[in-house]
């Protein structure tokens, strides 16, 4: 009896202990989410999407320039991203396995996945912004979709190992080509957890600083031309969150919001896609 | 080659001559030899580990696609030795169609599970894709339960119906031989009644071979029984005769459940 009541206090430590530390979890998260609700709420107007970035020290204005040129950034991102860290993790699971090559591919993909993003920043603006001559929307898309590729290749990867060796097999032995059992028979299988990584991996970088400020840097005119620099959320944020004028600082706040809101969204929507399709 | 495993079976699909198979140093096969008459149910049974399971992968080369497995001797399908490097592999198993033991039904509607193999080797217009789906789903006697359905996902379906969509698929590209593995196994004893009656329908139309661990399935549905016990053939005849009067004692032994 005393074993089996020594047995019920150590329970009730486990649970107390992983309830003390998700709450701790919880409790940065709310702080997080109240600070910038009650600092960036009262920005939330339609100016925010219909008027640019105003000069320093001037009243009003929006962050128009940003949205949009985030959006594009990030839209070309995602376009580069997602078919490369797919078919990488295709070739990994499907093709190269345990080769020379697919082992080093996974070995890169890993430590790329822990890279600070301000190397990567940097490394960009090497090769890029320096050898065109000017900060571009280019160079910043390929900085967020250096970041984003790893985190789509791995989830690829776990998520097609996850298929049952049977339902590969059986696709085999209908006379399927291997590339006809990978992209239409496994792959299909677990879509769900796929495009649940790759909007993972979007979210994730949406809100990169580092990257951009070496590549896109900013513009405080609305511009749609990739080819030069461009406005967007995070190096706004970082630019105005510092400065000294209290127009700035207050549509930072509705930046940052903005973000954390865009962020919560895709999160909450990828979590609701995956729960939907592994349903049914 | 010993007598034991040459019995005249009359036309044959599939020769096997002198087979070994190694999963890496392990002898899974040892020089297996016997004949699968065409049109006809051959079934395997023994314990276990015995190799009945190996065998049949050998048929489609399904061993294949696991690195450390391989197969020598012969075995002739067509006048040719399918373990021969240059056998084409998605042609021959578009020809020797396989069940398996779980129901793998793709993701996809029941349609689209039906058409996939189909379109790997034929081109179809909408209406003969059609008329080939409702063919190879009444084959597999499940057209009456989907027909209505065909949009649904396969996964939906019930584990025998599944099982019975897998068979369906097997049948749809028109092959010579199906491989059946253990397909009853998961099921339960209704929708077990309902592939036995299937089995006997395809024979007349395809040759088939049938890995079962159910004794009293391989007296009912097949022509040839072969007893396998640790990687080698022991004994293989007309099924009737191994069940009735078994040459060897051990299969004596082992369908009489005296074994191990």
């Amino acid at each position: 009896m005393d074993l089996y009541r020594r047995r019920i206090w150590i329970n009730r430590l486990g649970i107390g202990l992983s309830m003390a530390a998700m709450s701790f979890g919880l409790l940065a998260l709310t702080w997080i989410l109240w600070v910038l609700v009650s600092k960036g709420f009262s920005v939330l107007s339609l100016d925010l999407f219909l008027k640019d970035t105003p000069a320093p020290g001037s009243d009003g204005g929006g962050l128009r320039n940003a949205i949009v040129g985030s959006g594009l950034i990030i839209l070309v991102t995602t376009l580069v991203s997602t078919p490369v860290g797919i078919l990488a993790g295709i070739y990994l699971a499907e093709f190269g396995k345990v080769s020379r090559f697919a082992m080093a591919t996974r070995f890169v993909t890993d430590i790329m996945l822990s890279a600070p993003s301000i190397v990567i920043g940097l490394f960009v603006y090497a090769l890029m912004v320096v050898s065109m001559k000017s900060f571009s929307g280019w160079a910043g898309s390929v900085a967020l979709s250096l970041i984003a590729i790893p985190v789509v290749v791995r989830t690829t990867e776990n998520m097609l190992k996850m298929v049952p060796s049977s339902l590969r097999e059986a696709a085999f032995a209908v006379g399927a080509p291997r590339w006809a059992v990978s992209l239409k028979v496994t792959l299909r299988a677990v879509k769900a957890g796929i495009v649940t990584g790759v909007l993972l991996a979007i979210a994730r970088v949406t809100g990169e600083t580092a990257p951009l400020l070496f590549t896109a840097l900013n513009n405080q005119f609305f511009s749609g031309d990739m080819s030069g620099p461009m406005g967007n959320l995070p190096v706004v944020i970082f630019q105005f969150g510092l400065s000294p004028y209290e127009n700035w600082n207050k549509l930072a706040w509705g930046g940052a919001l903005l973000i954390a809101l865009l962020v919560l969204g895709v999160n909450i929507g990828a979590r609701f896609l995956f729960r939907q399709n592994n349903k049914s | 080659m010993s007598d034991k495993n040459s019995i005249h079976v009359g036309e044959v699909a599939l020769q096997v001559r002198n087979l070994d198979f190694f999963y890496g140093d392990f002898q899974g096969l040892k020089k297996v030899n016997l004949d699968i008459a065409r049109h006809k149910v051959t079934a395997f049974i023994g314990p276990s580990g015995c190799g009945k399971s190996t065998l049949l992968r050998t048929f489609n080369r399904m061993y294949d696609l696991y690195p450390g497995q391989r197969a020598e001797g012969e075995i002739l399908f067509q006048g040719r030795n399918l373990l021969d490097k240059k056998q084409d592999l998605n042609l021959l198993r578009a020809k020797i169609g396989m069940v398996f033991q779980k129901p793998t039904p793709f993701p996809m509607t029941i349609y689209e599970n039906i058409a996939f193999g189909v379109r790997l080797y034929e081109r179809l217009n909408r209406s003969d894709m059609d008329e080939r789906v409702e063919w190879a789903l009444k084959k597999a006697a499940l057209w009456g339960e989907v027909k209505d359905k065909l949009q649904q996902n396969g996964l939906s379906l019930s584990g025998g119906q599944q099982q019975r969509l897998c068979i369906a698929r097997a049948v749809s590209v028109k092959p010579e031989v199906v491989l059946l593995d253990e397909p009853t196994s998961a099921l339960d004893p209704l929708s077990t009644a309902k592939v036995e009656e299937l089995i006997d329908e395809l024979k007349n139309e395809y040759t088939i071979a049938i890995v079962t661990h159910n004794m009293q399935q391989a007296a009912r549905i097949s022509d040839y029984t072969a007893y396998m016990y640790l990687g080698e053939m022991v004994e293989f005849g007309i099924t009737d005769q191994i069940f009735i009067k078994p040459a060897r004692k051990e299969t004596e032994d082992y369908i009489t459940g005296r074994f191990g």
